[in-house]
């Protein structure tokens, strides 16, 4: 006979204010199995977690349902209280009355009345509890990290700090991402390339870490601590191990007339190319659409001048297969296209650039050589508009939605350093709200003003529109309710960032979730924000949410910590609220198997006695794999002959619990 | 007789428009072509509407300068659509008896080759039988 304790916690006033606490006690009181019931200010206090132990010790319970907010706030916290005074943590049921009943009801009579009938549920399904262990799983002491920017690189430095073995996957033929793109960093100016190479080159040889630079992830199987990837290494066309990085294969290629991806296509490269001086790994890539030999057959001078030997064009691509205990996100971020914001004359005009491309014009590794030059005509400008929030905090279907947050920082990092290097040009900003939290970070934006006289107007440009070699800039000055006209020679825009286009795909294949911006979720908006809502996956930089630099690094480190902490794990306990098969029922149809979105189930033949004189048959029946499955429940609906169950939610418990509310 | 509050209301479900949307960028009055022949400008429409203040609008020439080319609602950021609610007001003029700005016999004289269909469209809406 079973022996129920019922605690009403209170929850401060977030319960108490709509639902009467000690009649919800009262009433669950008179339900039969109960021998023991109560309310408390807060259940989830050390008090309050004394209070349930004491409970059960002297009352000897069997069961205990509490009555306070989701089980997702404080399921975990109750079973380890329970186990504390010698229950099976799977004896415990949790009856939501605060976040489905007092946050969602004014009427205390009404409130009052849905949290017996939740507690009554909630009693009813305890009574079928059965005590449930959980099994356990081995951890592979390795990380894979997705994304080789300055994210992916920060963490699998700090993983590989604490011992354990980090794969970089990146897609690019050359890790660093977008920050080596970048001239100089806010709010202290100092130059990108010098902070971030180092950390590349520690990557590289640091023994603990693997780089696979020019590859993608092409499929994740597996669960937390036991992950298994296939890597796609794809085809450079240069033996990675042979080539030195000497160069001389670039300089003499003949197809030289190719975008240049590192500077944003303001220049070229050839089809054999390293990325940029200090790239990791510092070997070179045939980009076979525009390769000669690769094209037609003919030509082959790469090969001729290699010294090392190291060209191959018959190289394949190479799929590895891997096994990890953990997983990091760091796919990083874009600059949206410009193509649906024609009123900038981005399309029109040379001279009308994005702010990632100024940052490569005034680079010194840049195709101007840092001297800040028109692209059009190769003249000095000297005025200079810069306009902000190009699609960012848009409502329409051309923009985000979202503040793209680095923008006001590097406008103001931009002007200023225009100002500073050429005193004779006029800039000017169009700026609906300059945003400018950080450390620091306000005091640099007013220096860009005090200091380097940079004109903030408060207003937006309405159009651009290229005339005689200049640029018109029409637009809004709203203090002093004008329409500013500016004859200007270059525009700079900035640019809202996108997450980039393989969070989609990189988001199904580890079903982590995603919003609808692209963005991954965290598993809570405060208190978990480096975790995704699926175990064993982690999430590191601009692939969360739009980050600064500061920011993304010390993401990436809060992230590496969490992975540490998994790592560290000999094994994890894995949830015993998993499908079971009643093989009696199983009739073999591979329905199960079918929806199963793990790869949980397996068929195999058993043999199963059977009246008459055959004595026994064999039937072919569902497995379920403990370790695979996640208690998702897809099966246990589908199962046509009612064999699936599942642990802790049977089907069983479910009808009375809806027998309970209906009673 | 409504007060300005009421009008105001009125014009906002005439047009269709939610003015607390604004981010007060300015982009629409930034793109309007039709901005130096207008007292009241199109950020103006919205943040006015948006605090009740309709009588001034009622007086203003913008109503009436507005060419309805639409380049402040395919230009705004956050979809306020300011042509609309400029539209609205004309319309609380125009549909009280008497109001009329144009004569119908008037606008064939205004007419010539170099105007844009969408202001020949619009000076009808301008004018009301």
């Amino acid at each position: 006979m079973h022996r129920i304790g019922v605690f009403v916690c209170w929850c401060g006033t977030n319960i108490a204010a709509t639902v009467d606490v000690k009649a919800v006690a009262e009433a669950a009181r008179k339900e039969p199995g109960v021998v023991f019931a109560t309310d408390y200010q807060y259940m989830c206090s050390e008090a309050g977690q004394a209070l349930i132990r004491q409970a059960i010790k002297d009352n000897a319970l069997t069961g205990v349902v509490i009555c306070s907010c989701s089980p997702r706030m404080h399921e975990a916290t109750f079973r380890k209280t329970v186990q504390a005074a010698g229950l099976n943590p799977y004896m415990l049921e949790i009856a939501n009355i605060r976040e489905q009943c007092s946050w969602i009801h004014k009427d205390i009579k009404e409130g009052t009345e849905k949290a017996i009938i939740l507690a009554r549920t909630a009693i009813a399904k305890v009574m079928l509890n059965k005590p449930l262990t959980a099994g356990e799983s081995a951890v592979t002491k390795r990380a894979l990290v997705i994304g080789g920017g300055i994210a992916g690189i920060q963490s699998a430095l700090d993983i590989a700090e604490a011992g354990y073995e980090v794969d970089i996957v990146e897609k690019q033929p050359t890790i660093g991402g977008k920050m080596t793109q970048i001239d100089k960093t806010f709010p202290t100016l100092d130059c990108a390339a010098c902070i971030l190479t180092p950390k590349m080159v520690d990557a590289a040889q640091n023994e603990k870490i693997k780089i696979f630079s020019y590859s993608q992830v092409e499929e994740v199987k597996g669960f937390v601590g036991s992950f298994k990837a296939k890597i796609r290494k794809k085809a450079r066309f240069v033996d990675e191990n042979l080539c030195t990085g000497c160069g001389d294969c670039t300089s003499k290629c003949p197809s030289k007339k190719n975008k240049n991806e590192f500077n944003l296509g303001l220049d070229n490269r050839p089809a054999i190319y390293i990325p940029f001086a200090q790239a990791v790994p510092k070997v070179a890539v045939i980009d076979a659409e525009a390769c000669i030999k690769k094209k037609t057959g003919k030509c082959g001078l790469c090969e001729k001048v290699c010294s090392a030997g190291a060209i191959k064009y018959d190289q394949q691509d190479e799929i590895i297969e891997r096994e990890y205990g953990a997983i990091v996100v760091a796919t990083g971020f874009n600059p949206i296209k410009l193509d649906k914001y024609d009123e900038y004359a981005y399309s029109q005009s040379p001279d009308v650039v994005t702010s990632l491309e100024l940052e490569r014009l005034m680079n010194a590794a840049g195709p101007t050589q840092g001297t800040l030059l028109r692209p059009s005509d190769g003249t000095h400008p000297h005025t200079i508009v810069f306009i902000q929030c190009v699609g960012s905090r848009c409502d329409d279907a051309r923009g985000k939605s979202y503040c793209s947050k680095i923008c006001c920082m590097y406008t103001a990092k931009h002007a200023m350093l225009i100002r500073e290097k050429y005193p004779d040009t006029d800039v000017h900003v169009f700026y609906i709200d300059v945003r400018t939290p950080g450390k620091n970070f306000d005091e640099f934006y007013r220096r860009a003003v005090e200091q380097y006289g940079v004109d903030y107007i408060k207003g937006m440009v309405g159009k651009v529109i290229p005339h005689d070699g200049k640029l018109l800039v029409q637009g809004s000055d709203l203090i002093s309710n004008e329409q500013v006209k500016i004859d200007a020679d270059m525009v700079v825009l900035a640019a809202a960032i996108e997450p980039d286009p393989t969070a989609r795909s990189v988001a199904t294949m580890l079903t982590a979730s995603i919003d609808t911006n692209d963005f991954f979720t965290e598993a809570h908006p405060k208190l978990r924000p480096v975790e995704s809502p699926t175990a064993g996956v982690f999430l590191s930089g601009v692939c969360q949410g739009p980050k600064d630099i500061p920011e993304t690094v010390a993401q990436a480190s809060a992230c590496a910590a969490k992975v540490i902490g998994l790592l560290a794990k000999d094994k994890l306990l894995s949830n015993p609220c998993v499908a079971r098969a009643d093989e009696s029922l199983c009739s073999g149809c591979s329905v199960c198997q079918n929806v199963c979105p793990y790869g949980a189930i397996t068929y195999e033949d058993r043999e199963f006695r059977i009246p008459g004189p055959k004595r026994s048959e064999i039937r072919r029946v569902a497995q379920v794999n403990e370790a695979v499955c996640q208690g998702c429940g897809a099966c246990t609906v589908a199962c046509p002959s009612g064999a699936m169950d599942l642990k802790g939610f049977s089907t069983k418990q479910i009808m009375a619990e809806v027998d309970a509310i209906c009673r | 007789m409504q007060t300005e509050k009421e009008m105001a209301n009125d014009i906002i479900r005439r047009s269709g428009v939610n003015p607390l949307k604004c981010m007060k960028c300015g982009k629409c009055s930034g793109t309007c072509p039709a901005y130096e022949d207008m007292d009241y400008h199109p950020h103006q429409f919205v943040s006015m509407v948006q605090k009740g203040r309709i009588n001034e609008l009622l007086q203003s020439k913008s109503i009436w300068t507005c060419l309805s080319c639409f380049a402040c609602i395919e230009r705004c950021p956050r979809s306020v659509e300011p042509a609309k609610i400029i539209e609205a007001v004309r319309l609380e003029l125009i549909r009280r008896q008497g109001c009329n700005h144009l004569k119908s016999d008037a606008i064939p004289e205004l007419l010539d080759d170099k105007l844009p269909q969408q202001a020949i469209v619009s000076a009808f809406r301008k004018y009301s039988k």
